[in-house]
């Protein structure tokens, strides 16, 4: 499905920040793949932890020239650099922390999400395969207490990434809380999805307009801050 | 004990056609790169390649090999394609993969190293809550139809969890940073990733080391892999990788 409208919106380095503005201090954050990563340069200084599910609390920078070490990476296969504090663990070990309900916030990003807090984000069937890169999303999804998506609001094409019902496969049902895109904030809750917060210059019609399902426009809707 | 082999060749030669070797790595980060080229030299058939988080991407000049010689029968892991569906369209490997001439059967990252752990710690099977909601629940995630086999789920205490079970595989191809006399291996950073549980699991494990150390070079408190869990031991150069996703 495609919505008629096109906005102008935030670059991903900006959707990051703003997803780093609902992390509270002393969280232990897993950041996916895409945007999600970026979330890491804005939390920095912060009173947060962040976990890389191939085995490592407190990731630091990105590693440039001679700092990069091929024994160390995280979890988006980006060379890092190890902070005071850092500490490796084994792959068991890693997805214990994160099934067992250790993790506060994971953020991912997605394909689609649906008002009941469903999302896809594991295959494309355009790639028309069955099988497809899972990855660790699905365990992230059973264990983080809270989920966060952060994305671009449509597909590249234009077509909704916000839908009433999703057509790629899912990766958990009812998990998702928050959406961060280009565009807006949304919350999802037991009533829809609320919209929380608007990019300076658009109007909820606007965000209306590029977004499949009816939204619940908070009474407190205001423009986003960054 | 003797876990010292002088060469790769050696310590590898036992494995037979139709063997199941796990291969740890993050992508390329702790791949054991030389034990997967003296496989390729050995041209050993029919395999089954259990990974954990795209080994064969990071080691992606192993993996054409093996491709194109015919050796892999099956592999198991959450991230088997390449990221780019374009790259993917030109490898041979996800060719062989489209064509059903290799099976890729694909389970959630966790539940690859539950599987593994499980399987060296004497547990069959385990129910978890990852993939509750999505096809992992319903059934084996093959590109082979027929392979996919329906799951048991169960309910516990009001939430629903998928039965999964443990992996032993006949061998296990180990890269750590240091290894001594006696078998105890130590990783270097997220290079562990998935070396430890692969080396619990297998029957015989096989690990390459970057240094090898006496008796003693290793401080007991410092080992991560104890030498029980270890059969052979061979020194090799400290492999060199690019460090990409794609």
């Amino acid at each position: 499905m495609f919505p008629k409208v096109k906005f102008e919106g935030l670059p991903r380095e900006m959707i990051a920040l703003r997803v780093s503005r609902e992390i509270k201090e002393g969280s232990y954050v897993n950041l996916g793949i895409g945007i999600p990563t970026l979330v890491s340069n804005w939390t920095e200084g912060m009173d947060v932890v962040c976990q890389a599910e191939i085995g490592m609390l407190k990731t630091g920078a990105l590693a440039e020239g001679d700092n990069v070490d091929q024994d160390l990476i995280n979890a988006s296969c980006q060379a890092i650099t190890e902070l005071p504090g850092s500490v490796y663990f084994d792959i068991a070990e890693s997805f214990a922390m994160i099934r067992g309900g250790h993790i506060d916030v994971a953020v991912m990003g997605a394909y689609q999400v649906n008002t009941r807090g469903d999302y896809a984000g594991w295959s494309n069937p355009a790639r028309g395969l069955f099988v497809g890169d899972v990855g660790g999303s699905m365990d992230l999804c059973a264990g983080a207490k809270k989920l966060f998506i952060a994305m671009e609001h449509i597909t590249k094409g234009g077509e909704y990434k916000i839908v009433n019902e999703l057509s790629y496969p899912a990766t958990a049902m009812g998990k998702v809380s928050m959406i961060f895109t280009d565009l807006a904030v949304i919350e999802i809750t037991p009533e829809g999805m609320v919209l929380k917060e608007v990019v300076a210059g658009l109007t909820p019609q606007d965000v209306q307009s590029v977004t499949e399902p009816k939204l619940i426009i908070a009474p407190n809707c205001k423009e986003m801050e960054l | 004990m003797k876990k010292v082999w002088p060469s790769l060749e050696e310590a590898i030669a036992d494995i037979k056609d139709g063997a199941m070797i796990a291969v740890p790595g993050f992508f390329a980060c702790g791949v054991p790169r030389a034990l997967l080229q003296a496989l390729i030299k050995k041209g050993t058939k029919n395999l089954t390649l259990a990974c954990g988080c795209g080994p064969l991407l990071g080691a992606a000049e192993e993996l054409k090999a093996l491709t194109l010689n015919g050796q892999i029968k099956k592999v198991i892991d959450s991230y088997g394609l390449f990221r780019s569906a374009s790259k993917g369209m030109q490898d041979p490997f996800e060719q062989a993969v489209r064509a059903g001439k290799i099976e890729l059967e694909v389970f959630p990252m966790g539940t690859m190293a539950e599987k593994y752990r499980a399987g060296g710690a004497g547990i069959p099977a385990f129910y978890t809550p990852t993939g509750v909601g999505s096809v992992f629940e319903e059934s084996d995630v093959s590109n082979i139809e027929k392979n996919r086999k329906p799951k048991e789920t169960r309910i516990i205490n009001g939430q629903k969890y998928v039965l999964e079970y443990a992996l032993k595989p006949d061998y296990a191809f180990i890269h750590a940073h240091t290894g001594d006399r006696e078998g105890n291996l130590r990783y270097a950073k997220t290079a562990r990733n998935f070396n430890h549980v692969m080396a619990t699991a297998a029957i015989v494990t096989i690990a390459e080391v970057e240094n090898l150390v006496e008796a003693g070079g290793l401080a007991g408190d410092d080992v991560h892999t104890p030498g029980i869990y270890v059969n052979r031991m061979v020194k090799v150069p400290r492999p060199k990788f690019a460090i990409t996703i794609d």
